[in-house]
């Protein structure tokens, strides 16, 4: 295989942590929390795709539809129950209910669905285009393109809109910005309603891709997209992009060219070199703290 | 500071009162049941989790023996089986569970890394120990009451190589295995060790761990690369369909050889077994064998619990009746404390015979490891077909 596909490949990898890495930094960029359920979030959504498409017999992009539309509603509900009540408490004790809410919907679905793995059939069929010595499958096309368009679509979102500019608001200076009349609550709300939806959409490419779903399926992406959002820059969406398609291109080349067993290793060396240089991440806004 | 140093002693009391009652629960319990109760076994395996698929069949077919064993109206066993999701800690407390129930034997811990948890435990406790498949040696080490029904993993990397070469499937030959996983590297080092007597060259060697165990599109190139005709997966089965259907993409198809494992693989919800077609897997067992304990035994199963039976479930059944026929010899009655029945068995099971599901002639080592043959089955439309 040559250099090309290791980097078509790191890049499909790559596409799916950027999309996860999406969800983390808006969330983390609006609300100022590490929101650990996030990956749960992603394997709840891959369940309701899989029993739709595959059960109920659904349309493959219907399904996907009704995963986003149950994803988001499960975003509101959490942010409600778990994260309003603290919404003054220390950012540690938000952080330690966050992985609460993670082990609750990772033990729901064991209970729900059982532990044992299905197998995930991808929404675009299994083909693959041709391009010379290059072999691209369709859902490698889809998971690119779908995390460009996902892309696009957020930063104008966040840019143009009103609710956007409330985000950018609330993100800057939350009490400065409810004085200006900027519902605080109900920003943060639509914040994580966004990440969820899109945690959705992340769970079905993830396992169109990688078709194998347990109860623990988000787990480990959804660390890794930490990672690919923390290297980007978190808080910054271009960032989390960027974070992402590295993440995947270098544990690919690395696995290629250097060794299977280091793989990991090499990832986070990069990482910390990459954050010794400038700490904030690649595309990561410099703040002074004010002492 | 007063009330503190008050509470401090009170906790200590506490703490001392508990551990008092600790101690007392276990000889005490097996007496207050009488002399014609049922002998308590007791097993840790992952009920829940990312292997639950092997604690359940274990169950199962432990299950389906203690029934027929039962109702031959002789000596009574009660089973009780407690969860440890394939986690070392979690077995911990899963095996006080069973000692506060007043367990006399213990048919094992399903999995390696908890199995060495529990197996120390036992040992230290002098409870007898029988496992149907925790393969790794680190559970038998240096422990005469601990025995295995499952061959060792060393045993697996060794017969895999062994077979290959006998039966000319390849030359070149690929390994790709998991390196956070004690199953995966004990096998995956004594098949390097046999590849290298019997003359096979391994052209590709590449790993995963738990965290890049999503994309094998590398250490599929690797292989592919490097000629490998024969790929040997010492892994589960879930990273396995993963390997398949990923391979199956690039229109790489080499033979597969796939070792315990890969058992399970069939039952995956989804999963199109036409991308395992052709595998093969070295077991012990196969649901197919033509004998009338077999055919009983797949009946039995399929009526209780839908699915065809693994070579877990063979596993478990074996025990149990192991452990019956030994108990019988041995002389073994409910009112015996567990360090006199751990002294009988032993002596037992390293001087018997038997006939099993999973082999005949099977012998034990005062070391723990059985001795029995293993068998190559391949993957024909679905179903495990015997060679």
């Amino acid at each position: 295989m040559s250099f090309l596909n290791y980097l078509v490949s790191g890049l499909s990898l790559g596409s799916v942590y950027a999309i996860i890495a999406l969800g983390y930094t808006m969330v983390y960029g609006i609300a100022k929390m590490l929101n650990f359920a996030h990956g749960d979030v992603i394997m709840i959504g891959s369940y309701v795709c899989f029993f739709a498409v595959m059960r109920y017999n659904m349309n493959p992009f219907l399904g996907v539809l009704i995963a986003v539309v149950l994803c988001t509603l499960l975003g509101i509900t959490i942010e409600k129950l778990a994260y309003k009540p603290l919404r003054s408490a220390p950012s540690l004790a938000v952080l330690i209910t966050a992985i609460g809410v993670s082990y609750f919907l990772q033990n729901t679905a064991q209970l729900l669905w059982t532990p044992n793995p299905k197998v995930f059939n991808s929404i675009v069929g299994n083909g693959s285009v041709q391009l010379g010595a290059l072999s691209v499958s369709y859902v490698t096309i889809l998971t690119i393109a779908a995390c460009v368009i996902i892309m696009i679509v957020l930063t104008m979102f966040i840019n143009k809109t009103k609710m956007g500019k409330a985000m950018r608001a609330v993100s800057e200076d939350k009490g400065a910005a409810q004085l200006m009349g900027i519902d605080v609550n109900r920003t943060i709300s639509t914040t994580f309603a966004i990440g969820s939806g899109l945690a959705a959409i992340a769970g079905v490419l993830l396992c169109s891709a990688y078709p194998t779903l347990t109860p623990t399926t988000g787990a480990m992406p959804g660390i890794k997209a930490f990672t690919a959002a923390v290297f980007g820059g978190i808080g910054s969406i271009p960032g989390a992009f960027l974070g992402g398609l590295l993440l995947g291109v270098i544990e690919n080349l690395a696995k290629a060219y250097i060794s299977t067993q280091f793989s990991d290793a090499i990832v986070f060396g990069v990482l910390i070199i990459v954050l010794l240089v400038k700490p904030a991440g690649l595309l990561g806004k410099q703040t002074r703290e004010k002492v | 500071m007063k009330t503190k140093r008050i509470l401090a002693l009170l906790m200590a009391v506490l703490m001392v009162i508990g551990l008092a009652a600790c101690g007392e629960s276990k000889p005490a319990e097996p007496a207050a049941d009488g002399a014609a109760e049922a002998i308590k076994i007791g097993a840790t395996g992952p009920l829940t989790g990312g292997a639950a698929i092997y604690g359940m069949a274990v169950k199962n077919g432990a299950t389906i023996a203690v029934e027929e064993l039962n109702a031959k109206g002789g000596m009574q066993i009660a089973f009780n089986m407690e969860d440890d999701t394939h986690d070392p800690e979690k077995a911990e407390n899963a095996y006080n569970a069973l000692v506060d129930w007043g367990m006399q034997l213990m048919m094992g811990t399903v999995t390696s890394s908890p199995a060495e948890v529990t197996s120390a435990d036992a040992y230290a406790d002098r409870y007898f120990f029988l496992t149907p498949s925790a393969s790794s040696t680190n559970v038998i080490d240096g422990k005469d009451n601990v025995f295995q029904m499952c061959f060792t993993d060393p045993n697996q990397g060794s017969g895999a190589a062994q077979y290959i070469a006998e039966n000319n499937m390849a030359k070149d030959v690929a390994i790709i295995w998991k390196n956070d996983d004690s199953y995966s590297t004990g096998i995956r080092e004594t098949f390097t060790a046999k590849a290298a007597e019997v003359g096979l060259n391994i052209v590709a060697d590449v790993t995963f761990t738990d965290a890049t165990a999503t994309d094998f599109t590398v250490q599929i190139a690797k292989c592919q690369e490097a000629g490998a005709e024969l790929v040997f997966l010492p892994i589960y089965y879930t990273p396995a369909s993963l390997i398949f259907s990923q391979a199956s993409t690039t229109g790489y198809a080499p033979i597969w050889f796939g070792v315990d494992g890969m058992d399970g693989i069939l039952t995956l919800e989804g999963f199109d077994t036409a991308l395992a077609e052709g595998v093969y897997v070295l077991t012990p067992y196969s649901a197919d064998a033509d004998t009338a304990l077999n055919k009983n035994f797949v009946e039995k199963y399929q009526a209780a619990y839908g699915e065809i039976p693994n070579q877990f479930a063979a596993d478990a059944y074996d025990c149990m009746y192991a452990i019956y026929a030994a108990m019988e010899k041995a002389g073994i009655t409910a009112d015996m404390s567990h360090e006199e029945i751990c002294e009988a068995m032993v002596a037992q099971f390293t001087s018997m015979t038997f006939d099993g599901l999973t082999g005949s002639n099977m012998t034990w080592g005062a070391d723990g490891a059985v001795s029995k043959m293993p068998n190559a089955v391949i993957i024909k439309d679905g179903a495990y077909v015997g060679m």
